[in-house]
């Protein structure tokens, strides 16, 4: 279905391959959140993944900066139907925070401070797919933006990127985050229009 | 939570008029719009002849099936606000998807606690939609709302929550440009200590709902957040912008 809308053409704008459906390209920032911005603290900050056993992994702020930060230049795209192109990023893969992690669950729930959650493969999040983002354009990144750290998924909707991460919990079956229970899409590929579910 | 699934739905504009002096209201007729609860949002998609399309969210300032209202500002600058503001007419067809974002929702009979409601601008529409449904029904907890806008006559829905305000909805007007004659406070930016001597204290343990532009958003939640209301007794919905 797609009715063409009386007046309308849009803005004279060139095709670009890198946009998904239903996606607007936009030079500015814009911030999507349920409730208050948290303010978390660097000094006090702590990061954890917890396996199915209970085995819980630790990293503090000056732990997970040890990991090594790689600059990542990625594209963004937001359900609420907005993409950012060649975004700079900084921040620490994944890969490295599961290298010591043995875990036999093939999901995980990101949790943040301010709790929400959001659900994801864990196949999603290595092989260089995903980071704890420090820095996005040259700064650190601002709290409305989920600093001190967010997650950084770019392959999916935005949403996934969970803002204020503080762990991941490890999950055998495919559970809800908070979004996902709001109606948004259990994956959330771009390319598909994983939008709702 | 009663999930209603979002869909597609071909809406015709009934009546479009202006609301202030930048934002229209449009009554769409959608007779398979299921209604929504007070705070949801939809998409509105346009589609150019070429299939170029724009999609931007609206909040719905009404609840019942087969109707929806919306209040639109105008962003100068913008693809899609200038649209529905300057160019839709009675009669055009619009595609809408939702109802969507039920996070952002008042549900009658869920507390006796009161409801502070904070809006800024446009961001008023989905708390107008809660303010309406705690009206209708009849729905005992106390509810308040704070409003800034630049004006007087930038005041969306000036008759409506008029005619909502009594024992158990009170609203409050800040004036940030220009107050109206023989207002008692200069016109000027919200404070937090004017936040704090129009909404419910925090001792009250109401829960509150904030909307408008993202500073705006994140100015008043920080003020609540200073003046002691708990961090997940507030719900916020950011329209943009800075
Ligand atoms: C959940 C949700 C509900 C919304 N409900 C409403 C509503 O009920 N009524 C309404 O009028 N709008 C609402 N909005 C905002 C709306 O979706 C659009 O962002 C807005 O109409 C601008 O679209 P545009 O295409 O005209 O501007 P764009 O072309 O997208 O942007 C133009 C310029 O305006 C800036 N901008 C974008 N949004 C804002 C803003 N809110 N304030 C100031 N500057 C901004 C951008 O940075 C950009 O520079 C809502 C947004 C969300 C996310």
């Amino acid at each position: 279905m797609s009715l063409t809308t009386r007046g309308f053409s849009g803005r004279r704008r060139e095709p670009d391959d890198r946009l998904p459906p239903g996606q607007t390209l936009v030079q500015r920032w814009p911030v999507l959140s349920a409730g208050p911005t948290p303010n978390v603290h660097t000094d006090t900050w702590d990061f954890v993944i917890r396996d199915e056993g209970g085995t819980e992994h630790h990293w503090s702020w000056d732990q997970l900066l040890a990991l090594g930060v790689e600059d990542i230049t990625v594209d963004i795209h937001c359900v609420t139907h907005w993409s950012k192109l060649d975004m700079s990023w900084r921040g620490v893969s994944l890969d490295k925070l599961f290298e010591n992690v043995e875990t036999e669950d093939a999901y995980v729930m990101a949790r943040s401070y301010g709790g929400y959650t959001t659900n994801l493969p864990l196949e999603d999040l290595l092989d260089g797919q995903a980071w704890i983002a420090i820095e996005a354009e040259g700064e650190p990144l601002d709290p409305e933006h989920g600093g001190p750290a967010r997650l950084l998924v770019p392959h999916l909707y935005f949403w996934k990127s969970a803002k204020w991460i503080r762990g991941l919990t490890m999950m055998p079956t495919n559970d809800s985050g908070f979004w996902e229970q709001y109606g948004y899409h259990l994956y959330g590929d771009p390319w598909k229009e994983e939008r709702y579910s | 939570m009663r999930h209603r699934r979002p869909a597609w739905h071909v809406a015709t504009v009934v009546e479009t008029r202006p609301e202030t002096p930048n934002a229209v209201r449009l009554v769409l007729d959608v007779p398979t719009w299921p209604g929504s609860e007070a705070g949801t949002h939809l998409d509105v998609r346009l589609t150019a002849p070429d299939g170029y399309q724009a999609t931007r969210s609206y909040s719905v300032a009404t609840s019942e099936p087969g109707r929806v209202v919306l209040g639109i500002d105008e962003l100068p600058d913008g693809e899609v606000s200038p649209f529905l503001v300057r160019e839709v007419l009675a009669g055009d067809e619009l595609e809408i998807h939702g109802p969507l974002g039920s996070y952002f929702v008042w549900r009658p009979g869920q507390s006796g606690r009161p409801v502070q409601l904070i809006a800024g601008g446009s961001g008023v529409v989905p708390l107008y939609a809660m303010a309406a449904a705690h009206a209708a029904a009849s729905d005992p907890s106390p509810f308040r709302l704070l409003y800034s806008v630049r004006t007087p006559a930038y005041v969306y829905f000036r008759d409506e929550l008029a005619a909502l305000a009594g024992p158990s909805f009170a609203v409050d007007h800040v004036y940030t440009r220009q107050a109206p004659p023989g207002w008692d406070e200069p016109a000027g930016r919200l404070t937090r200590d004017s936040l704090a001597s129009t909404t419910f204290a925090p001792h009250e343990r109401p829960r509150i709902f904030v909307c408008g532009s993202t500073g705006f958003v994140e100015t008043v939640v920080a003020w609540l957040l200073e003046l002691g209301h708990a961090a997940h007794d507030i719900l916020t919905e950011r329209f943009g912008g800075l």
